[in-house]
């Protein structure tokens, strides 16, 4: 007894071999999780005639988990299970009973060269479908909306217009008046050595009203408000509440993105000068702090920054809010039915909408210096 | 059992559903008659629920049609299938209550957009529905603040909104206490018996499909195909198929056709 005992706390063991054309397979030592069974001879055959067990100690599921893929791979109808122990049959039968569904098998190889090549490019392709059909069915439904025939709750809209509107208050500010005394510090280091400290104010002035208030506003409005579009609409798909909207006869793209997008178009403007105010305060405590009195400073920026420099960004900034709030509706309603998916969509969501806010603000670019303004 | 007065309310002929180029059940034809407590019943993953989504438009047959009161509703273009639409209740799985709403608003809300009501009949309404599926009192609470089981009341409460001629539950038993699992069968026997609506209801609770259930289609998932349709309580003992006669009796095949 003693040495049977040594002999079951080995080392795992399967040792196939054929003895006089049959197929044996022998099981021995401790199949426990933590040690590498020692197999030899698997190469020989599909599966044994005999099994012989006498010398196994004590398992876990690694040992079945073995049996069921030899089992497979041997594809054979009837397998032999006798000779072994009770409760591992048991476990063998149990996991054989329903048989394998070979077409429930996904094909999970990795696609590589020229076939991931075209796979990127189809959904590159499909994404910019996508997108192009959804600003469309934004136009449609805008118009439906304007022509009385499309409608959303009120209490929605409002919800939205807060969370996006006074919901972004402290975060503009704090970010606008940072880079308004960025642009006054780093303006002035410059303009300093030429003497010509007074210019900070126009420097400040020009990049805020033109650019940096409306473009600060923009990504913090893709990182704050599309992202949240995105998690909702998508978390909204994954547990059915928008096949809800359906089946009651709401149509899901009235009463989410609509509402949504004319919130955001809405805020953004009021946002950037807000923002273009607090920035051009950050800019006038560093100039106070250098020598130029306030009084000073705003004079000397009213030389520059007029009416249609001033409106330049507030005009950029409706579209702006037209794209933010479009790729965050857009990937929220494409989003996958589970959480990791919504998590996909709010990133795509948030990239799309910086990636879009640049390429238009380039656009804007090039446009405004053609009409030289 | 039958009466010969009722009339066929859901026809559906020859569907086939896929999801891409994946069948999950070929050739379906059965009709649900008014007042019918139908049940869909299958093995997990065997496209009942669907099935389901098919019958409600959320999802095209790749093949087949569905009619309405006689009337095609797999064709018809987008007003025709909202009128349609607005007779239906759906209960979905999880409930699939509006979360940003509370439970006493997701009725509401349906009621207000559909209806001339005031907002106090709107009130009065929603608080009904919710006792009636036990939760008298729980008309300001979000979903989330309820369990999954209540959820799942709630969404019948609001798949109940309407009045509506068909409605169609996802599961409704699962997950539910016993308790509760038999208040939900009397609810919905007293609601056809009082109201007059039809049921269609995806389940494997065999338990209340005996209880509730007149009629039903068996998924059968091997041959994706249609296993049966009839009676539940006749296919448990006399069904030709006896991957029917196998999931109605739990597995347990005494099988009085095999004894001599």
């Amino acid at each position: 007894m003693k040495s049977d005992q040594a002999d079951k706390s080995e080392l795992p063991k399967a040792i196939w071999a054929k003895v006089d054309g049959r197929t044996e397979l022998a099981l021995s030592g401790e199949w426990m999780r933590g040690s590498v069974p020692e197999i030899r001879g698997e190469e020989l055959c599909a599966w044994p005639d005999e099994i012989r067990t006498e010398s196994l100690g004590r398992f876990d599921s690694i040992l079945p988990a073995y049996l069921l893929r030899k089992l497979r791979e041997s594809e054979k109808l009837d397998p032999c299970l006798s000779g072994l122990p009770d409760n591992l049959r048991g476990l063998m039968e149990l996991a054989l009973k329903v048989p394998e569904r070979s077409d429930a098998k996904f094909d999970a190889r990795e696609p590589h060269g020229l076939l991931r090549m075209g796979i990127v490019s189809e959904s590159a392709w499909k994404a910019t479908v996508s997108m192009l059909a959804f600003i469309g069915d934004t136009v449609v439904a805008s118009l439906r909306f304007f022509t009385g025939r499309a409608h959303f709750r009120g209490k929605d809209f409002w919800l939205i217009v807060q969370d996006c509107g006074v919901g972004a208050l402290p975060i503009v500010s704090l970010i606008s008046f940072l880079i308004g005394m960025i642009l006054a510090f780093v303006g002035n280091v410059q303009l300093a050595s030429f003497g010509a400290s007074l210019y900070v104010a126009d420097l400040v002035g020009i990049a805020m009203v033109r650019e940096m208030g409306v473009m600060m506003t923009a990504i913090i409005m893709s990182g704050r408000t599309g992202a949240s579009f995105a998690a909702h609409i998508g978390s909204m798909k994954a547990n059915q509440e928008i096949d809800a909207l359906k089946t009651f006869g709401f149509n899901p793209f009235d009463y989410l993105v609509l509402p949504r997008i004319f919130a955001l178009v809405l805020m953004m403007p009021i946002l950037t000068i807000y923002s273009n105010i607090i920035g051009i305060l950050g800019g006038m405590l560093v100039a106070a702090g250098v020598g130029i009195p306030p009084q000073l400073f705003w004079i000397e920026m009213l030389t520059i920054v007029d009416l249609t420099q001033a409106s330049l960004g507030v005009f950029k900034s409706v579209f702006f809010g037209a794209a933010i709030a479009i790729s965050g509706c857009l990937q929220g309603m494409n989003s996958g039915a589970s959480s990791s998916a919504v998590g996909q969509a709010t990133t795509r969501a948030v990239v799309a909408s910086i990636t879009s806010v640049i390429i238009l603000d380039s656009a804007f670019a090039v446009i405004f210096t053609i009409l030289d303004i | 059992m039958r009466e010969p007065a009722r009339s066929t309310k859901i026809s559906v002929q020859g569907l086939t559903m896929a999801y891409g180029s994946f069948t999950v059940m070929e050739d379906l034809s059965f009709d649900v008659m008014e007042k019918d407590i139908f049940i869909i019943m299958g093995g997990s993953g065997c496209g009942k629920s669907t099935l389901m989504r098919h019958m409600v438009g959320l999802k095209e047959p790749a093949a087949g049609e569905i009619h309405f009161d006689g009337e095609n509703f797999t064709s018809a273009d987008e007003a025709k299938r909202l009128s349609f639409v607005r007779r239906f209740g759906v209960m979905y799985q999880s409930g699939a209550l509006w979360s940003s709403m509370t439970l006493a608003e997701n009725i509401a809300m349906p009621l207000e957009e559909h209806t001339d009501l005031k907002a106090r009949e709107i009130r009065d309404l929603a608080a009904y529905k919710l006792a009636l599926v036990g939760l008298s009192g729980y008309e300001d609470y979000y979903p989330a603040q309820v369990s999954g089981g209540m959820n799942k009341r709630a969404g019948i409460a609001r798949a109940m909104a309407l009045d509506p001629d068909v409605l169609f539950l996802d599961e409704p038993g699962a997950g539910l206490d016993p308790l509760s699992s038999r208040r939900l069968d009397e609810l919905i026997l007293r609601l056809r018996d009082s109201l007059g609506s039809t049921f269609v209801i995806v389940s494997h609770e065999l338990a209340s499909i005996f209880a509730i259930a007149n009629n039903s289609i068996f998924l059968d998932t091997d041959t994706r195909k249609q296993g049966a349709t009839g009676d539940p309580k006749e296919l448990r003992d006399r069904s030709d198929n006896e991957a029917v006669r196998i999931f109605l009796n739990r597995g347990v095949t005494s099988g009085k056709r095999d004894q001599p």
